[in-house]
């Protein structure tokens, strides 16, 4: 089965997240990457474009270029070019913040490139209260501009919380609007995610109305996030596999190699590009991503009759829940790490730690703070 | 584009062997979107 | 649509083979497809189409056994259809 194959890993990554920078104009109170501040150490664009040389040597087809806001690297256009002229095909993701009318033109021009905008609510009143004041006149503008420039379809990808599950259509009428590609990803315990993610995260009633609204919308891309969903019944699209370490992985701003976005801690990182053998030699030895490939246990989901379809869930859901990785996910759809979760003292669960995050970030509990979003 | 016309076409359609088809089929296409992991 | 495996066909310029242990992937830069190659002789068949008059010559140059060729007709049917491969 060729599932079974990938789970053992391949010589290269079939796709990887590449986080350019943690510098951020925005602060979303879920940040999985902790962005905001720069860090002093980011690869240089020598070494970033090393890094784009090994990958095009790798074969690596397909990148996602993320960050913090990869628009506000200066050399952020001649890395996109680099990459492209070297045969790794780029998607971007972007708050939408610096995607003006001009560089909307000049994306439409570059060819084997996908945009991705982030919106977390079909309306300001949701979207805001999680991205800040402004974010989704933000977001709407640069569509509008990429619209404006004939860029052709983009994609929406919007992060489901238990406030815009309630939105889904209304994320479907936005992305006809533009012809774009509507993509709904889960929400993790990753990040400043970790500390919102108890009041955010979806409840299990709202899990089972995602799950058929999906069913019922094959179109929607998802980045195979959903995969515990599958317990449900039928499996959604997608190879319904934890790609981490396997087919997949992170290299951070300043050149760390994570088992994937969603484990940003120092338990998934493979070791740094920057070390002798750079990205091919973790990728193809590191200890961490060798012991990804071996066989997982079901542990304590070897009774469960569908662990086949959920594979236990997400590690990063798992281990940033303070859950152990070889038991059901907290957002098991059968309710299986319900008890676990209780149990987790507070304070006890392992902590992204404060990252790049800036002093001030928007609070979900508080009113939005007003961001400067037009530097 | 190969003409229809044709009678040594092959086309998609049912077959005979319709479970063979399912368990020979040498190639699989999954969406370059369809791998958890990225964001 | 239909495939005519008696005409000449080739890879799609704009898609690049990786070899892997159960064959290769095939990902076409222009629609963004990734399509799994689950056989060496599949793999040898795609790469080695543009040098044939014919695909059924292809498959009669690389050796497919005789009861195997339907299945490998089969799976060329979806390679079009996905425009890994086109008539040439």
């Amino acid at each position: 089965m060729l599932v079974d194959q990938l789970k053992t890993g391949l010589d290269a990554p079939i796709c990887l997240t590449w986080e350019l920078t943690y510098a951020c104009n925005l602060a979303c109170v879920h940040c999985l990457s902790s962005s905001g501040r720069r860090d002093p150490n980011e690869l240089s664009t020598a070494e970033a474009k090393a890094v784009i040389d090994e990958l095009q040597a790798m074969q690596v087809f397909y990148i996602n270029i993320g960050g913090g806001e990869p628009m506000v690297r200066p050399d952020f256009f001649e890395l996109l070019e680099y990459a492209i002229a070297h045969q790794v095909g780029v998607k971007f993701s972007t708050n939408g913040t610096k995607l003006d009318a001009g560089k909307a033109v000049r994306l439409a021009a570059m060819d084997y490139l996908d945009v991705q905008i982030s919106l977390d609510g079909a309306t300001a009143e949701i979207n805001d209260k999680v991205r800040g004041v402004g974010s989704y006149a933000a977001s709407i503008a640069a569509m509008e501009n990429l619209a404006a420039a004939n860029f052709g379809p983009f994609k929406i990808s919007v992060v489901i919380t238990r406030e815009n599950v309630t939105q889904l259509d209304a994320f479907q009428a936005i992305a006809d609007t533009y012809g774009a590609e509507l993509r709904l990803t889960r929400l993790r315990p990753s990040g400043r995610g970790a500390d919102t993610w108890h009041e955010l995260h979806p409840t299990n009633d709202q899990q089972r109305m995602l799950y058929n609204w999906l069913l019922d919308h094959p179109q929607t891309l998802t980045g195979d996030s959903f995969f515990h969903l599958s317990a449900f019944g039928e499996a959604l699209p997608g190879l319904n596999l934890c790609g981490a370490g396997r087919v997949v992985c992170l290299i951070d701003p300043v050149g760390d190699v994570y088992a994937c976005p969603f484990v940003l801690h120092d338990e998934f990182k493979a070791g740094s590009v920057r070390d002798s053998g750079g990205f091919t030699h973790i990728w193809r030895g590191s200890d961490l991503f060798t012991s990804l490939r071996e066989p997982q246990s079901p542990g304590a989901c070897g009774s469960c009759g569908s662990y086949d379809a959920c594979q236990g869930g997400c590690m990063a859901a798992k281990f940033f829940t303070g859950l152990p990785l070889d038991g059901p996910d907290p957002e098991c759809v059968f309710g299986n790490a319900d008890e676990a979760l209780a149990l987790v003292g507070t304070g006890s669960a392992p902590s992204p730690g404060p990252g790049h995050s800036k002093p001030v970030s928007v609070k979900l509990s508080s009113r939005p703070t007003s961001l400067a979003l037009h530097r | 584009m190969g003409t229809n016309k044709n009678t040594t076409a092959i086309t998609t359609g049912p077959s005979e062997h319709a479970d063979e088809i399912v368990d020979d089929m040498l190639i699989e296409e999954i969406s370059i979107d369809g791998m958890c992991g990225v964001y | 649509m239909a495939l005519d495996p008696t005409q000449p066909y080739e890879l799609h310029s704009q898609v690049a083979l990786r070899p892997e242990p159960f064959g290769a992937l095939a990902y076409h830069y222009g629609n963004r497809r990734l399509t799994f190659l689950k056989s060496v002789e599949m793999v040898d068949l795609v790469s080695q189409l543009d040098r044939h008059p014919s695909i059924n010559a292809a498959i009669e140059s690389i050796g497919i056994p005789v009861e195997r060729r339907d299945a490998y007709l089969r799976s060329l049917v979806a390679l079009e259809a996905s425009e890994v491969i086109h008539a040439r």
